[in-house]
């Protein structure tokens, strides 16, 4: 029955957003609250001589001062490697730096005070004796042996490394007809969330119970981090994560200022709160990216792709993020490289490196941009080599809509995809007949445009595989209680989390679909350890496939049990019953035979008159954890058109199409919304997004005056469509959609900007292309022409 | 990002401005819009221990043709130096600038005054004025004195203002009928400050150039006048010869710092090309 399932409904919580209403966890005010400051390091590597706080204790309003010594003991190292990675290493972290400072901004002491004001008067007079070490910022070939390390606490600057090979891949390079090749650098960016990170940390001494709250996407995940490093009884440690402004992965990780927010409640039994300022923000929120590929394309003479082979070089931080590490995104961006094609051979060589910086991990669509841009932009080499163009090229290499399964070179497993689908779409939208005469005319104008398209497959729905096999405690499975009100209202507790995209929408329009309600009897409660069941929460889009599919089991459940109920109540077959219009109904007629309200009073206040036996409980709890294929992928293909002024460098965005498939779209509205944003968030680091970094690993842009998001009026008017292949893995047949804008946008615009360059002979392989890259490419391209 | 504590009071005459301002030699700032002072504060780059709003005092505000001047009030916010008709008539650079600064919230806060004292080499203001060949009036308690902008603007964030003074009005000559003017940047966002900006005004006579006012903004240290791109352009029609003159002789005007993000070649070539299409676009006022 799906009546509210596909329907645009609206996002419930923007209305009370709108007004105001919001409640973050920078809106708490606890009392005998204090507020921390964090006085961090203002070089990337060196060694503590000494800090001196005494003129800062005695600041107003200051009530103490933590350095090392006194607050790390409290909390149990993190480490931030996983055993599925084999050989990774990277040493353990503390809240403070003990001996070393690792990058600008490692937070190397602790204030507390009355406000935060105070707290950072106080924090200008510490003072921090360091004795400047020469940073590994990258650039320079940090693997050789013998090079300077970014962490003496490692063997080396290698954190990880892996290889995956297909046996034949030699063999297909030798044999092709043209191997194009190229080299890409892919910049730092952040995930610039509007509300940044926070965090309330409630120690009470009298009941032992710590209560954190946390603007956080994970809250069980944190739960689960904060009950072993703090050796507490999970029981007593609660995590409520309220309403949260953005997260987009960033808000997964454990950082040293939450586990310090909570290392000084414990130690200090008052709520001790921390939010981010933008400046710290940028010094302290997870980077992503980061990366130097290589790559190489074996193409036969009619435009078969035969093999990739590419090498990764990504630099993250002095240590990896815990509890997901740092080699996630390198490792995706190896495994999802060709992906979209049929091409039988592959060799994938990863290098994750440390170096003194922002340490980097995931951040929405984990690894596939980069994946994404290094292969279409591949694709579209070999095309020009073999007189394809870019629809052709495709139409000829993407997996036929009718080959499934299908297993990649790199070894994911695709249940069902609709590439051909999706291009074939893609290409009746953009009209690129059209489009190249409006080219060809502009260009005789002075005028260089050009488009550009990109295949992608999004992993969504992951199961264990993921992170538990690797030993993290990090749930793949969720859970949901769903119990009817004495009034037939219904509540959903549920552990996918909200964020700001949906959720409970989409949630409460999955469960009034099973109970035959309308979505807005339908009241849903997440994010809050101590009233919802366990579960995996937010993380590599899992909020509708895994959540939802959890609610409807769940809503199943509860329809059973309450068609049981009826059917004591009535003295029919239950199995003639069914629930609609907020009433058991006959099933062949759909005539009412009793109101969910009857039942719920009867159930509630007489149960003494329902027959003996009978189970009257009207809530239900179910766990659901994805089986059958590994993850469920969701493909699509996206197109971009840019008009590029070549005396200034600048891009203009002119328009940006997606087709897109993630099965079942339980709320058309809120998935365009979804790919909408993610595209924007695809892209920014095409054009606008770096954090830079001088050769003394100083963050020279980690403000908005001067690290460039990307604002409404540059980006552009984003046409989307649907193709809906649903998983037969669950009954709902969603899968996920929150990185598939990302994971392309990129992609599509930086071959759009080749096309447009193209007769100058430049080429863009760098992102951000910034205005300066461009030129500096046309530059190239005509000093290469103008050379004997 | 908190600011650190501070005392704020409110003048209500120039007098009372100066003797605030006096009894904290040295650590007192005038608050006008606030869009520059309080953001540095809360960056704790600057801690002065007085903020001294100057925004009641009657004589910085309002817009006024005052004989063969377009007066324009210290206090008129960036707003209106957009919206108002006598600025669209008498000084269209700043009209033109105008939308080029940030963005509505803070172009409602923004005041010419605040932003001409503040003197940001990659502001829009400063260079408009310079091309309108604009005085900049000053009152302080040594009197009143009207200083043209080519000796207002004299190093980066410094200007010919001496501590206590106000920046009471910005005076713009009426300009003939006939005038010609542009005003473009190259931003990489819409509200950016630039990479590099130009303003520039010129009158013709049967078709010749007789006069030329060019200025550019984040190029150096201040707004530079193009001394020498001006003259190029002097004696001949606007034609693509004299433009490409002109564009030639930028080198002789800018000497731009060289920053590893942004080297100082490529900001002349930006500067060029900007150039040439702001002087292919000259027109009269609207
Ligand atoms: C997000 C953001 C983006 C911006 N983008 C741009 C942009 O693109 N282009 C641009 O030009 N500007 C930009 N600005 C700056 C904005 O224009 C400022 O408001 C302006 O530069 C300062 O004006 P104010 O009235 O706010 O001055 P205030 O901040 O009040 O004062 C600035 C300085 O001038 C002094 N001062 C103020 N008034 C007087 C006076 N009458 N006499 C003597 N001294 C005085 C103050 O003491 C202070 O030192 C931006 C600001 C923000 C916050």
């Amino acid at each position: 029955m799906t009546l509210h399932i596909g329907q645009p409904q609206r996002r419930e919580n923007a209305r009370r957003h709108l007004a105001g209403r919001g409640r973050f966890v920078s809106d708490l005010a606890l009392p005998r609250m204090l507020h921390a400051v964090f006085v961090r390091s203002p070089m990337a590597k060196g060694r503590i001589l000494g800090i001196d706080i005494e003129a800062a204790s005695l600041c107003p309003g200051v009530v103490r001062i933590f350095t090392a010594a006194d607050l790390n003991p409290r909390c149990q190292p993190w480490v931030g490697t996983l055993d599925h990675f084999a050989g990774m290493q990277s040493p353990p972290m503390n809240i403070l730096a003990e001996e070393s400072v690792l990058w600008t901004g490692h937070p190397v002491a602790m204030i507390l005070a009355r406000s935060r004001a105070e707290a950072e008067d106080a924090a200008d007079r510490v003072l921090v004796d360091i004795e400047d070490a020469e940073p590994v910022t990258g650039g320079v070939p940090v693997l050789q042996p013998g090079a300077a390390r970014a962490n003496d606490a490692a063997d080396s600057n290698l954190c990880y490394e892996a290889l995956l090979q297909t046996p034949d891949v030699d063999r297909a390079f030798a044999g092709a007809a043209h191997v194009v090749e190229a080299g890409f650098t892919f910049g730092r960016h952040t995930a610039v969330t509007l509300e940044p990170r926070a965090v309330v940390a409630d120690y009470d001494p009298s009941s032992g119970a710590l209560t954190v709250h946390q603007g956080t996407q994970t809250p069980y995940q944190f739960q689960d981090v904060y009950a072993r490093h703090f050796g507490l009884p999970e029981g007593k440690v609660r995590v409520i994560a309220p309403d949260v402004g953005g997260s987009f992965g960033m808000k997964l990780h454990v950082y040293n200022e939450e586990m310090g927010a909570v290392a000084a409640s414990l130690i200090l039994g008052r709520p001790v709160r921390y939010v981010a300022d933008r400046l710290e923000s940028f010094v302290s929120d997870i980077h992503a990216r980061d990366h130097d590929v290589y790559g190489r394309m074996a193409v036969a003479a009619d435009g078969t792709i035969l093999a990739m082979e590419i090498d990764d070089l990504t630099r993250i931080g002095a240590v990896s993020a815990y509890p997901r590490t740092s080699a996630a995104e390198g490792n995706q961006v190896i495994r999802l490289m060709g992906a979209p094609y049929r091409m039988a051979d592959y060799r994938g060589k990863l290098s994750v490196a440390f170096q003194n910086k922002v340490q980097t991990s995931q951040y929405r669509a984990v690894g596939h941009p980069i994946a994404c841009a290094v292969t279409e932009a591949l694709v579209e080499r070999a095309a020009e080599a073999t007189g394809c163009d870019s629809f052709e090229i495709r139409a000829r290499n993407l997996i036929a809509d009718d080959a499934y399964p299908h297993v990649s070179a790199t070894g994911y497993q695709f249940e069902k995809l609709s590439h051909q689908a999706c291009l074939a779409r893609l290409r009746g939208m953009m009209d690129p007949g059209a489009l190249r005469a409006e080219q060809a005319a502009l260009r005789a104008r002075g005028i260089y445009r050009g488009f550009g398209i990109a295949s992608f497959v999004e992993i969504t729905n992951p199961g264990a595989t993921f992170y538990g096999v690797g030993g993290a405690r990090i749930s793949a499975q969720d859970g949901a209680v769903v119990r009817m009100l004495p009034s037939g209202d219904i509540h959903c507790a549920i552990s996918v989390t909200e964020q700001g995209q949906g959720t409970e929408t989409i949630i409460a329009q999955v469960v009034a679909d099973q109970l035959g309600v309308v979505p807005e009897r339908v009241s849903v409660t997440t994010g809050d350890t101590a009233t919802t069941p366990s579960g995996g929460a937010t993380w590599a889009c899992r909020g509708a496939g895994i959540g939802g599919e959890t609610a409807l089991r769940a809503g199943r459940q509860l329809r059973d049990r309450i068609l049981t109920l009826a059917g004591a109540l009535v003295q029919t077959d239950p199995a003639t019953l069914r629930l609609a219009g907020g009433a058991v109904v006959d099933a062949a007629t759909g005539a009412p035979r009793i109101a969910l309200e009857e039942i719920g009073r009867i159930a509630t206040y007489r149960p003494d008159t329902l027959p003996d036996g009978i189970d009257h409980s009207l809530t239900v709890a179910h766990h659901f954890a994805p089986g059958g294929y590994p993850f469920d992928f969701t493909n699509g293909i996206q197109g971009s058109l840019v008009e590029v002024d070549v005396e200034t460098g600048l891009v203009t965005l002119l328009k940006h199409w997606v087709v897109e498939d993630c099965g079942r779209i339980i709320n058309p509205l809120l998935v365009d919304e979804q790919i909408r944003g993610g595209v924007v968030q695809g892209l920014g680091p095409a054009f606008f997004e770096e954090c830079q970094y001088d050769a003394d690993g100083q963050l020279t842009n980690g403000s908005l005056a001067d690290y460039l998001v990307p604002m409404a009026v540059e980006m552009p008017d984003i046409k989307i469509a649907h193709i809906e292949t649903p998983t037969q893995d669950t009954i709902l047949g969603a899968k996920g959609v929150g990185e598939a804008g990302t994971a392309a946008a990129g992609a599509a615009a930086m071959n759009a900007v080749n096309d447009a360059l193209r007769p100058f002979g430049a080429c863009l392989t760098q992102t951000p292309m910034t205005p300066l890259r461009i030129l500096d490419a046309l530059d190239a391209a005509r000093q290469e022409r103008t050379a004997p | 990002m908190k600011l650190p504590a501070f005392e704020y009071l409110r003048a209500r005459s120039p007098e009372e401005a100066w003797q605030l301002h006096s009894e904290v030699e040295g650590d007192a700032v005038y608050l006008s819009g606030g869009h520059s002072v309080v953001p540095s504060m809360a960056l704790r780059l600057q801690a002065p221990s007085r903020l001294i709003d100057i925004s009641g005092i009657a004589d910085l505000h309002g817009i006024a043709v005052q004989g063969e001047v377009l007066r324009i009030g210290a206090m008129t916010r960036h707003a209106e130096v957009m919206d108002n008709p006598l600025v669209a008539r008498h000084a269209p650079l700043l009209a033109l600038a105008a939308p080029h600064v940030a963005h509505p919230a803070i172009r409602n806060r923004g005041t010419l005054g605040g932003n001409l004292a503040l003197a940001d080499p990659a502001s829009e203001f400063p260079a408009a004025v310079l091309a309108l060949r604009a005085k900049i009036e000053i009152m302080g308690p040594e009197g009143r004195r009207h200083v043209p902008a080519d000796d207002f603007f004299l190093d980066l964030y410094e200007t010919a203002l001496a501590p206590g003074e106000i920046l009471a009005a910005v005076h713009v000559p009426l300009p003939p009928a006939d005038r010609v003017f542009a005003f473009d940047e190259i931003a990489r966002r819409r509200g950016d400050y630039a990479m590099v900006g130009v303003a520039a005004q010129a009158d013709l006579e049967e078709g010749v150039v007789v006069d030329a006012s060019i200025a550019l903004f984040s190029v150096g240290f201040t707004p530079v006048r193009a001394t020498a791109a001006q003259a190029a352009l002097i004696g001949a029609p606007l034609s693509p010869e004299s433009l490409a003159r002109a564009q030639a002789s930028l080198a002789e005007d800018l000497d731009p710092p060289d920053d590893p993000g942004f080297p100082a070649p490529r900001r002349l070539q930006l500067a060029r090309v900007l150039l040439g299409r702001v002087l292919n676009r000259m027109e009269t006022r609207p």
